[in-house]
């Protein structure tokens, strides 16, 4: 069996597997059974509501904000030609802490808000680095748009200090939890939300995925073999940004998914982007799913930050790569 | 099949023109060489064909229709090139690598078609890339990546090929088998266009040299007219003779040494 059809028996079962035990662990544990029949509606009333208003949304948004953001990672680093990007690392993040940190310190109530507040930092970051990589003279290779992303992230970092400098403590300790990610609120409603914007903008990045093979030869061939150059760069790096920004408007700062899962699904043997794409979102989906599990269940009752506990396994991770690449 | 009329490309916040009014024919049916030291434009020349350089002035004709009125897909099914560098970010299997020069032929969910497959063969063939189709493109020498990236634009097929420098890291009998094959394919009906440093092969394979001079044409027409040493000195700015051989049967230039 190649490699290849390994990946896509194998990765469908891993997510079927921590899904269910997503469900079957926490506080309360249920056993697989239960949670089979739980999911039709039968057994204890209670049962079924841990399963189905608690566990299995909180399962759902997990997976849909790991496949999302690494979908945008390997679409970014394909487009922009580097294997050190991810959506994080191209302001996305910055934008969408600055505008959640504003909103929170700002006195902003309601879980509704704060949400719109990341999504329309996010944006706001994101188009600032398009707009600096259209007036540094195009595309140029995707390293200015990589160099606008990190420097727009510096400052809103910046902002971030200036502003949690000057708060009161309960709130600096709300923005944080914020900025560390989490699915803890998860609900059907930002359930749904979140699944068509990632299955559309998903869509959008397999539809484009030929010419992220392309553009990852580099600008001159992609143009040789028929593609616009600038135009194509540009749309797919929109999409994954918004893609990101998303997630971080429903689960706070995920770390290290956009940028490890690519890798993996690549040395898998995922070679292609069109399968790339669709095989990073499985991979997220299942390691954010674990990660949850492990956020949750490693030191009960209390809960670990979500996006810390993505980031210390991706940072190990990271840095094995790096030695590789130098 | 291709002509350049008068064209002037500029590279951003240059003050003077890297291509500074150039008009030359890439014919059907003939190798067309461009020649010219470092600098004079070349590479420039192929940047405004693929439009990643806006011209200043002039235009590009293909098969007399301005280029810019033609779809770039359209253009890279009827035109290959073969651009100086490219270094894919992530490695691919040689195979999967050569059938990218198919995607000009797809549509964005048709996979595949015997077609295709059939085109990559063939390419496969003709650039005698075989022994190579296994292995991925980050394991391949400077000499065997120039010739799949050769294969992959066989596989693009088209009535025109353009190579920047296609000889660069080959050893000599593999850049002899380029040229002859690259000359074979202007002998079966293509416009065939090769940047080159390597005046003697040009010599001896091309129809038709063009030699570029600070971004001008110092000189263009058939070989005999274009391989003279009046014209090579100058542009070069270095002493040098053209021969004659009779086994080869091409003029050859030698350049000589200056201390003596």
């Amino acid at each position: 069996m190649s490699a290849r059809s390994r990946f896509w028996l194998f990765a469908p079962l891993a997510l079927a597997l921590v899904a269910t035990a997503a469900i079957m662990y926490g506080p309360v544990s249920i056993p697989a059974g239960d949670v089979w029949s739980a999911l039709a509606g039968h057994g204890e009333s209670s049962t079924v509501t841990i399963v189905r208003s608690l566990r299995l949304p909180r399962t759902v948004l997990a997976a849909l904000v790991g496949a999302a953001l690494a979908m945008a990672g390997s679409a970014l680093q394909g487009s922009l030609r580097n294997p050190l990007a991810e959506p994080y690392l191209l302001g996305v993040s910055g934008g969408a802490a600055t505008g959640a940190v504003i909103a929170v310190v700002a006195g902003v109530r309601g879980a509704a808000f704060i949400p719109l507040a990341a999504f329309a930092g996010a944006l706001l970051a994101v188009f600032v680095v398009l707009i600096l990589g259209r007036a540094a003279g195009g595309r140029s290779d995707g390293r200015v748009l990589l160099m606008g992303g990190v420097v727009v992230g510096a400052f809103a970092n910046a902002a971030i200090m200036v502003t949690l400098a000057t708060a009161p403590a309960n709130e600096i300790r709300g923005a944080l939890w914020w900025m560390m990610g989490s699915v803890s609120d998860a609900d059907w409603r930002q359930v749904a939300w979140l699944a068509v914007y990632a299955g559309v903008a998903g869509a959008a990045l397999v539809y484009a995925a030929r010419d992220i093979d392309l553009l990852a030869l580099g600008d001159d061939s992609a143009a040789a073999l028929g593609l616009n150059v600038d135009r194509a760069g540009a749309r797919i790096f929109l999409i994954a940004s918004l893609l990101a920004a998303a997630t971080v408007a429903a689960a706070g700062l995920v770390g290290f998914v956009g940028l490890v899962v690519p890798h993996l699904v690549r040395a898998l043997g995922l070679r292609h982007h069109r399968e790339g794409v669709l095989g990073s979102a499985l991979v997220g989906a299942v390691l954010v799913i674990t990660a949850d599990l492990a956020a949750r269940t490693l030191r009960a009752p209390a809960e670990l930050p979500l996006g810390a506990v993505t980031a210390l396994i991706g940072v190990p991770f990271f840095l094995s790569r790096l030695r590789r690449l130098a | 099949m291709i002509r350049f009329e008068d064209i002037v490309v500029r590279h951003p916040g240059a003050s003077t023109p890297a291509v500074a009014g150039v008009s030359f024919e890439v014919r059907r049916g003939a190798f067309t060489a461009l020649a010219g030291p470092n600098g004079s434009g070349k590479s420039s020349i192929v940047a405004a064909l693929l439009r990643r350089r806006a011209l200043d002035r002039g235009r590009i004709l293909l098969n007399d229709v301005d280029l810019a009125d033609v779809e770039r897909r359209d253009f890279a099914r009827l035109v290959s090139v073969i651009t100086q560098r490219e270094d894919p970010a992530f490695a691919l299997p040689v195979r999967e690598y050569i059938a990218l020069g198919r995607y000009p032929h797809r549509s964005v969910w048709r996979s595949a078609a015997i077609a295709d497959s059939n085109a990559i063969d063939e390419a496969v063939a003709l650039a005698e890339v075989e022994p190579l189709i296994d292995r991925a493109t980050d394991q391949l020498s400077g000499g065997e990546w120039q010739r799949v990236r050769l294969a992959r634009a066989l596989a693009q097929g088209g009535e025109g090929i353009v190579l920047d420098e296609p000889s660069t890291f080959l050893d000599m009998s593999h850049e002899m088998a380029a040229f002859e094959l690259l000359s074979r394919l202007a002998r079966t009906g293509r416009a065939v266009l090769v940047v080159t440093h390597q005046l003697n092969l040009a010599a001896r394979f091309a129809d038709a040299m063009v030699i570029l001079h600070k971004g001008k044409v110092a000189a263009t027409g058939p070989i005999a007219d274009v391989m003279r040493g009046s014209v090579l000195e100058p542009v070069y700015e270095w002493p040098l003779v053209v021969t004659h051989d009779p086994a080869i049967g091409a003029p050859a230039v030698f350049p000589l040494r200056r201390g003596r």
